[in-house]
């Protein structure tokens, strides 16, 4: 492919293309492509450079999310639908600290954008709740969870690496951890 | 393997160890939904899902808390990718690009306001401690004689352009006397039973009025009327101790006086009689008003409502004010208007008759001794209004 030519601001439907078929050069293009408009919206609203990178990547993960789904209609261009989550987002967590003084400096045309943001919420949620189990886990479960449920591992490829010695040893260890691992992360609110 | 499902099935149903067999479940649940189960298994399972709740359920749940994890895992990726690429980017470059920044004397501010306080405060400093050691400070007569001088010269332009009517009545000059009444002005009898006529403007507000003769005596009076266009009030002694006063020693000129007549008149800008003469030097008052003469006499405050005469006894006008910055204009109003108030004064508003038959003892006379005949008949108006 292109990968090396094609630098500049990717079209909408390469995006979404792009995002379907995991292609890494594409998603760096988007990103690099719409982070300054971000940047200059957040940090002339009160914002830093880290606050832009967190707002950003959020609305990257809701448009990847929905192209991922499918359920992802583009009714505008792809950058103002970018600066609408953008701002949207945004907004909120100005409110949330307190910083928002009513008024926000613009620099792009944008839409109306909520539901989506709240249903990413969510799962933003779920997420953390995951993130925090597997840290209380500890090791070797939380390895043995990950390298089986998220990087797909066989049982006999993780019954060498932990030197058990046979695999159903290993499966009665990850049934437990799995089993600890579903009380720890159903036990937080 | 049939027989194998079979197997588990049983075994949690006679519930050996509780551990091993939840754990064979999951491990069949798994191959299940990893599609590792062979046809026949499968079609097993299914039915047992369909007819065990409780399986079906197991499986859902299952099913739901791996994809999450996966999609916990997914996440974690993306993000680690979007960090790769965010650290890519020269954020710092960017930001101080696309930063809106204040223009160049806020930020000025911003950055060195507390030097320029500082500076400010020395550069005030200096300069008080430079017109201090100067003397320019201290040196303050030289600009209030230059003040004084502009208002002088001020004045002197406004008397210049500026012709204005004042009043003889003493209210507008600084108010000292406090116990003779508040203002004062001068009036004469009109009839002998204590008909007293003055200017209106000398009575306008006033509580009481008391009226004060030659020799002294001082007597309570009431407004009988008064007729403002004309500036003509008449007043009648109310006194129980009034008499009466004698016949009147002058009459009054219907006609209108000519230009160059002797004309005087007598008043009490102060607490003494004062005696002013002149001509009479305009059939036409201030601004050309028909109802007035211009003559030359000297007056000042306190003469409103003197009578002004002609040489031959007549009372021919009411002097009721004066030109400033004009010498010798002083304006009276004419006798005709002075009968037509009173004629037109209402008959119930009067206690006694008003007959103004006065008999003319005056003609042909000098001036003193005219003056001596009829100082009886003019008072002092005194006007309180607490």
């Amino acid at each position: 492919m292109s990968k090396d030519v094609n630098t500049g601001v990717p079209t909408d439907s390469e995006v979404i293309l792009g995002i379907l078929n995991n292609s890494e050069s594409v998603l760096k293009r988007l990103y690099i492509a719409y982070f300054p408009m971000v940047l200059q919206l957040v940090i002339n609203n009160n914002g830093n450079a880290d606050d832009a990178k967190d707002i950003y990547q959020e609305a990257i993960i809701v448009l990847y999310n929905k192209v991922k789904t499918g359920d992802f209609e583009l009714s505008s261009k792809l950058k103002t639908y970018i600066y609408s989550i953008c701002r949207r987002l945004w907004l909120k967590r100005l409110t949330q600290m307190n910083r928002y003084g009513g008024d926000i400096k613009d620099f792009q045309e944008y839409l109306v954008v909520d539901d989506e943001t709240e249903k990413n919420n969510e799962r933003d949620i779920q997420f953390n709740k995951m993130g925090s189990a597997l840290q209380q886990l500890g090791e070797p479960c939380k390895t043995i969870i990950e390298d089986f449920y998220i990087n797909n591992r066989s049982m006999q490829e993780i019954c060498e690496n932990f030197g058990y010695t046979n695999a159903d040893n290993a499966k009665t260890q990850k049934y437990k951890c799995l089993q600890r691992l579903k009380k720890l992360f159903f036990q937080q609110k | 393997m049939p027989a194998a499902a079979e197997k588990i099935v049983f075994s949690a149903k006679i519930g050996s160890t509780e551990m091993s067999e939840n754990n064979q479940l999951t491990d069949t649940i798994e191959r299940y939904l990893n599609g590792e189960m062979t046809k026949a298994e499968r079609a097993q399972f299914e039915e047992l899902r369909a007819k065990d709740a409780d399986i079906n359920s197991k499986v859902a749940e299952h099913k739901h808390f791996t994809n999450l994890i996966k999609q916990y895992g997914e996440r974690l990726e993306l993000e680690k990718r979007l960090n790769a690429i965010h650290d890519e980017i020269d954020v710092h470059a960017l930001e101080d690009e696309l930063l809106i920044h204040p223009s160049f004397v806020v930020r000025m501010w911003r950055n060195h306001h507390s030097k320029i306080s500082v500076a400010a405060s020395i550069a005030i400093f200096a300069v008080l401690c430079t017109l201090f050691f100067t003397g320019y400070l201290s040196n303050r007569e030289k600009n209030y004689a230059q003040l004084v001088g502009q208002i002088q010269n001020t004045n002197h332009k406004i008397a210049q352009l500026d012709t204005k009517v004042n009043s003889l009545n003493p209210s507008s000059r600084p108010n000292t006397v406090v116990n003779p009444g508040n203002f004062r002005g001068t009036g004469f009898a009109i009839s002998s039973n204590g008909y007293i006529v003055t200017n209106y403007h000398v009575i306008t507000g006033a509580d009481s009025v008391y009226v004060q003769g030659n020799d002294g005596k001082s007597f309570r009076t009431k407004i009988v009327y008064t007729e403002p266009g004309s500036d003509i009030a008449v007043l009648e002694i109310t006194d129980s101790s009034f008499k009466t006063l004698g016949a009147i020693p002058y009459t009054f000129k219907k006609a209108e006086s000519d230009i160059g007549e002797n004309v005087f008149t007598v008043g009490y800008p102060r607490d003494a009689m004062v005696f002013g003469a002149g001509y009479l030097t305009a059939s036409t008052g201030y601004r050309n008003d028909t109802t007035q003469y211009q003559i030359s006499a000297p007056v000042s405050f306190g003469n409103s409502g003197g009578p002004l005469l002609d040489g031959h006894g007549n009372v021919i006008g009411i002097v009721n004010a004066k030109q400033t910055h004009i010498e010798g204009a002083t304006f009276a109003v004419k006798t005709n208007y002075l009968l037509k108030a009173i004629k037109d004064i209402p008959a119930d508003s009067l206690n006694r008759p008003l007959s103004m038959t006065g008999k003319n003892v005056l003609a042909g006379l000098d001036y003193k001794t005219q003056v001596k005949k009829l100082k009886n008949y003019v008072f002092m108006v005194r006007v309180y209004n607490q």
